[in-house]
């Protein structure tokens, strides 16, 4: 296995001087139509983050699991095709691109860095993560952005092009979440998603953090335990400015678009939204 | 007219009046805000006290006793005063009731019935203060089999093919229970590590994260990745001998965590990587995990993050089906398996799931050891138990029931100089243990309780040691899953089938 | 001799296990000439104060030259229904080549004398079972399921010889002198239970492996259940029977070294294994931590005969040499002994003029003395664990990450 890998980051090395871009490495996941194992894929990118390419490029993943899994460090990674689950998985710094959708709980436990899903994202994204941000194009699924939490200086971010379902933001814990509910056709067009911007229990258990809406639906009766709608302040307006105008540049749509519906905030009610629930006397 | 129900009072603080200097060093003691001075003598609340004995060890003139309220409520078998209060903080107050430590309903523990053999004529036993016994283990996951390939032209010649899987070595086969910082005081925490290090064991940090303090005790310490992945970053995963998932804990199956935000100082919001002052609210399930199959997956990322490097295993609750669920973990790939029976302590836990959920430990590991080896695993795991390990005793016989590693909390704290006043979730320890305050935090003196913690150990082992003795084993390894040498003595034979031992005298 | 429980133990004793003091003898030929039975049971009669005349046995390597390429059965029946019944299993699970009763010397005034019975059996082929495993299978059928019958044997070119008497009266049972075989193993007993029964005598064997053995096992209970994951029944509440099933799974079953399994058997104390160097320390441990349950505890001292496939002689003891075993080597070089007391020795000597031995030795506690047919003393029990061995790590193949 040692052996092939090295043949492989030898071989690409060469195609790659030939272009002039030598950080940059090309990794074929399925070599004449095999898909290889993921344990082998990920010690293919150990090799190559080990021989100091930081720009790699996987071409035919399929369903490989933990890509990018506790990677450290300035890279990018590129992948065409569909990564498996617990995609960047404790990751702490690189970039990882999709160039499709991607499964459940990628950006799972992530520390730092960045995600770009140029597609649907699958259920429970985001989960625990403490840091970095994850851009969606499309729509996610359910318990998505679960129990996210912030420390410091580290605050993670999470934006969904289209909707999410049920059990957005629940017990979440710190960052925020973007939900725009648009639809970017496969023309380029983009459309308001016709899918409720989300589904019900929503925020349930927050108790630190915010979820921004950009919808006019009534959703108060979709609010979960300990969540509450607030108008959008000032505050919360540049809060998310940044982050808006970064996400459109990333998928290239016109700022326009977002300000034909207004935003809707959710916070906790409080810091403690289960305080009361409990007693302890000495019986 | 409005009646109070109050709740009545357990315990009467008696100061003896002649004896009693008024220094008042009772009052500045008492956390619970017992005992003050009007001015004239020293009064106490009686109804705030939970008899954690501190001011009656600290009064210099040796004045306070803490005696129990002699008031008497209507005796009844059934409705036990415990039960009559439960009712009443109940519908006064409207809440889930807490509880820390374990469970304390009287249930019949199997252990005190269970005996152990001992050698007569056929079989010498072994003097271990004067011969070797050994009791190292290795903790990590082994192949089923080696592969030695020997040279076909020279007899002498053997090469060992195998590779084993990550693999360290303990010198007992005890480990310290997972008690998070948050729980427990960074104090008490240090006192855990430094003990482990010193004699070679490990201690679980709880989900609460690791103190970057502790760092240096990582390779005597196993760090527990739980549904909250407090404090869960990379140098968390590589700071440590193994990491375990956990699923459950005996005190609260299927029950998340809850660690109020008053008790998020800035130390805990370091360790958990969470703001000060807000809650840290584990999850029930771990939202990764909703079958067994994710449970797989967790176990390969957390391995593929660690680039196989440690041992990765897994901490369940013992529930009534412990051991179907042992097998799918063991099949997961866990390289260890923890079994907390349904004893086990905690910081906070509501009452009703502390007191009535899970089974007795000495069943699951019995189930879950016959189940493995039905299933051909168990020799490849390391199998780690706890949940009311309370002494050397109750070690020896889980071990001979099947675990390789007997894991205990309750008797770490109670060294230290916890009293098992059971009211750890209010953070007011008088002793240091279960609290935050930095002014009872500092009452803990780590080397004297890390001493004690060592002594405690020491002695465990030199009783096991005795034990094996006694039985001619020279080694811990022999005595594992060794049920031949226990024999039952309790009430229902039945116990004694599952649990795979002969009924005394048979 | 005792002329009842053939097969099994009178079910008030069952369930509990026979503790014993024993003796324990054998001898193998280098060279692999065949001698008679006698010089083995001089060695084993001369230590009659090992036995209580409620158990002896005896184990021929080589007996059966003309069926030795098939499983030779050696059988306990009570009843001639057993008898037929056994035969009629193993009919149906391969080819009787031959079935025959084993000649003896029965005294006429019994009135219900075992029948002892051998048969050549050639197991039918299967695609996803070794002969060997089928062997076990059977055996493990037959011992547990056919009422009244009991496999004393099963091994190719061997047989083994128990019942329940003095060691000298089962020797002139079974017509022991008349049998030549290059490695004889010879055992007599001292059991607690006054029973004693004829299938619970030593040797215990399975396949081509058969173990005398002298005390108990206090790990018993890890063994057996270690055992029961790999399909061994322990059904014969006999430490002893631990012992075959062990060598069968770790040098059979795991293809072990010989030298290997005896480590892992008896390893070498942690302490011991740190003053060795980085790699034997791996070998070793690595040794210690998959085998844990496989080590055996308490005092023992046991002599195995192996023939998978070079037929082989093995003595060990437990690490604290806490039951005896001394060995000897003739002065031709070409017979290896093995014996409870020297004494089995000198009786040889004393009764010959013309022999001598070159050497008699005590082994090291926990250590293999092993003789081989053809090989000589590959190893004499005196050296430390890997000396002698060119041991080595390669360490490249991880064993699966997950079952």
């Amino acid at each position: 296995m040692l052996v092939n890998k090295n043949m492989i980051v030898e071989k690409t090395k060469q195609k790659i001087y030939e272009i002039g871009m030598d950080d940059m490495i090309e990794i074929d996941a399925a070599p004449n139509g095999n898909p290889i194992d993921y344990r082998n894929l990920n010690t293919q990118i150990h090799g190559a983050i080990n021989e100091n390419f930081t720009n790699i490029i996987l071409n035919n993943v399929c369903g490989q699991r933990f890509i990018g899994a506790g990677l450290q460090g300035n890279i990018e990674i590129t992948i065409n095709g569909i990564p498996g689950n617990d995609l960047g998985i404790f990751m702490d710094g690189p970039i990882i691109k999709v160039n499709g959708n991607c499964e459940d709980q990628s950006g799972n436990t992530m520390n730092h860095g960045k995600m770009i899903i140029d597609g649907d994202g699958g259920d429970v994204i985001g989960l625990s993560s403490r840091g970095g941000k994850i851009y969606v194009k499309g729509d996610v699924g359910y318990r998505v952005g679960i129990h996210m939490k912030e420390y410091e200086d580290q605050f993670p971010t999470l934006i969904i092009g289209g909707t999410a379902k049920d059990f957005l933001g629940e017990s979440m814990a710190g960052g925020k979440i973007i939900v725009l509910g648009l639809k970017i056709l496969q023309d380029g067009t983009i459309i308001e998603n016709p899918q409720p911007i989300c589904g019900s229990e929503l925020g349930t258990g927050i108790h630190r953090g915010a979820i921004f809406l950009r919808t006019d639906e009534n959703i108060e009766d979709r609010l979960g335990v300990g969540a509450k709608i607030f108008e959008l302040s000032e505050e919360d307006q540049k809060e998310i400015e940044n982050d808006i105008k970064d996400f459109c540049e990333t998928f290239n749509i016109p700022i326009t678009t977002i300000d034909e519906k207004p935003f809707k905030v959710i916070k906790p009610i409080s810091k403690r939204p289960f305080e009361s629930n409990y007693c302890g006397y000495l019986v | 007219m409005a009646i109070v129900h109050e709740i009545l009072n357990y315990f009467k603080v008696e100061i003896n009046r002649e004896q009693c200097k008024k220094c008042k060093r009772c009052v500045n003691h008492c956390s619970y805000g017992v005992l003050s001075f009007n001015g004239e003598k020293i009064v106490s609340d009686d109804q705030k006290c939970v008899a954690c004995q501190r001011c009656a060890v600290m009064c210099p003139g040796n004045a306070i006793r803490i005696v129990q309220n002699e008031s008497f409520l209507p005796p009844h078998g059934n409705y036990t005063r415990k039960i009559r209060n439960i009712i009443w903080a109940q519908s006064g107050d409207g809440g889930v009731l807490l509880a820390a430590t374990g469970n304390d309903r009287p249930i019949r523990s199997i252990f005190d019935d269970l005996l152990l053999d001992a050698c007569q004529v056929t079989n010498p036993s072994i003097d271990p203060l004067r011969e070797k016994i050994e009791t190292k283990i290795f903790f990590g996951r082994r192949p089923e089999k080696l592969t030695f390939v020997s040279d076909q032209d020279d007899l002498e010649g053997v090469s060992l093919k195998t590779k084993l899987m990550p693999n360290f070595e303990m010198d007992m086969p005890i480990m310290v229970g997972h008690m998070s910082l948050g729980s427990i005081s960074y104090n008490a925490c240090h006192a855990i590590y430094k003990a482990a290090k010193e004699l070679n064991i490990v201690a679980g940090t709880g989900e609460g994260g690791l103190h970057p303090d502790f760092f240096e005790y990582a390779p005597n310490i196993i760090t527990e990745v739980a549904s909250g992945r407090f404090g869960v970053d990379l140098n968390y995963l590589h700071n440590a001998a193994a990491l375990e998932i956990k699923i459950g804990q005996g005190a609260k199956p299927g029950h998340g965590g809850h660690l109020p935000g008053e008790k998020v100082s800035s130390l805990i919001s370091q360790t958990r990587m969470i703001p000060k002052g807000s809650d840290a609210l584990s999850p029930y399930p771990h939202h990764d995990i909703y079958s067994i199959e994710d449970l797989a997956q967790l176990i390969a990322a957390l391995k593929e993050a660690t680039r196989y490097k440690v041992p990765v295993g897994v901490k369940i609750a013992a529930v009534h089906n412990s051991a179907p669920i042992a097998v799918g973990i063991v099949r997961g790939g866990a390289d260890f398996l923890t079994l907390d029976g349904f004893r086990g302590g905690t910081g906070a836990a509501p009452r009703i799931i502390r007191n009535h959920a899970g089974i007795p430990i000495e069943l699951a590991i019995a189930a879950v050891d016959e189940r493995l080896r039905q299933e051909g695993l168990r020799d490849q795991v390391t199998l780690i138990a706890g949940g009311s390990i309370r002494y050397s005793a109750d070690l020896i016989k889980a071990i001979a029931l099947g675990a390789d590693i007997g894991m205990c909390a309750m008797p770490v704290l109670i060294a230290m100089g916890c009293r098992v006043c059971q009211q750890c979730f209010r953070g007011l320890c008088s002793w240091g243990i279960a609290t935050q305050q930095k002014y009872l935090v500092k009452r803990l003196d780590v080397d004297i309780a890390k001493n004690r913690i060592k002594n405690l150990f020491h002695s465990w082992n030199e009783e096991l040691k005795e034990v094996l003795g006694a039985m001619g084993i020279d080694s811990v390894e022999s005595l594992r899953s060794n049920r031949d040498r226990l024999r039952y003595i309790g009430p229902n034979p039945h116990i004694a089938e599952i649990l795979g031992v002969k009924h005394a005298g048979e | 001799m005792r002329w009842e429980n053939y097969t099994s133990l009178p079910e008030q004793y069952r369930n509990q296990r026979v503790f014993d003091g024993c003796g324990i003898s054998g001898f193998i030929n280098i060279d692999g000439s065949r001698v008679s039975g006698d010089k083995v049971i001089d060695m084993i009669s001369i230590l009659k104060e090992r036995e209580n005349g409620l158990g002896a046995g005896f184990a021929a390597y080589g007996i059966y030259p003309k069926y030795k390429d098939y499983y030779a059965f050696h059988f306990l029946f009570d009843t001639i229904a057993a008898k037929t019944n056994t035969l009629h299993y193993l009919g149906n699970n391969g080819t009787i080549i031959a079935s025959e009763a084993i000649p003896t010397n029965t005294p006429t005034n019994i009135d219900n004398p075992p029948i002892i019975w051998r048969a050549f059996f050639d197991p039918k082929k299967s695609n996803n079972l070794e002969p060997d495993e089928i062997i076990l299978k059977i055996v493990m059928e037959i011992n547990a399921n056919i009422n009244n019958a009991f496999v004393m044997s099963s091994g190719k070119d061997m047989g083994v010889f128990k019942g329940n008497g003095w060691s000298h009266e089962i020797a002139d049972f079974y017509m022991i002198s008349g049998y030549n075989a290059y490695m004889w193993l010879a055992h007599s007993r001292f059991p607690t239970n006054t029973p004693g029964w004829w299938g619970g005598a030593h040797p215990f064997n399975l396949l081509n492996c058969s173990v005398i053995h002298n005390g108990e096992i206090t790990s018993y209970g890890t063994n057996q259940r270690y055992l029961s994951s790999y399909g061994y029944k322990c059904t014969l509440f006999t430490d002893t029977e631990v012992i075959a099933y062990l060598f069968d799974l770790l040098c059979r079953k795991h293809k072990l070294p010989l030298s290997i399994a005896t480590m892992a058997l008896a390893p070498p104390l942690y302490d011991e294994i740190e003053k060795l160097d980085k790699k034997d320390q791996i070998i070793l441990k690595s040794i210690r931590a998959t085998y844990r349950s496989a080590m055996l505890n308490g005092p023992f001292s046991i002599v195995v005969g192996y023939s998978n496939p070079v037929p082989t002689m093995i003595g060990l003891t437990d690490r604290k040499k806490l039951r005896p075993l001394v060995a000897a080597i003739s002065d031709d070089e070409n017979t290896i002994y093995m014996s409870s007391e020297e004494a089995s020795f000198k009786r040889l000597t004393s009764s010959n003029n013309n022999f001598s031995m070159k050497e008699i030795w005590h082994p090291k506690s926990g250590t293999a003395t092993i003789a081989m047919l053809g090989k000589g003393l590959v190893r004499n029990g005196l050296e430390p664990s890997l000396m002698k061995l060119k041991s080595k790590y390669e360490g490249g193949l991880v064993n699966g990450n997950c079952a």
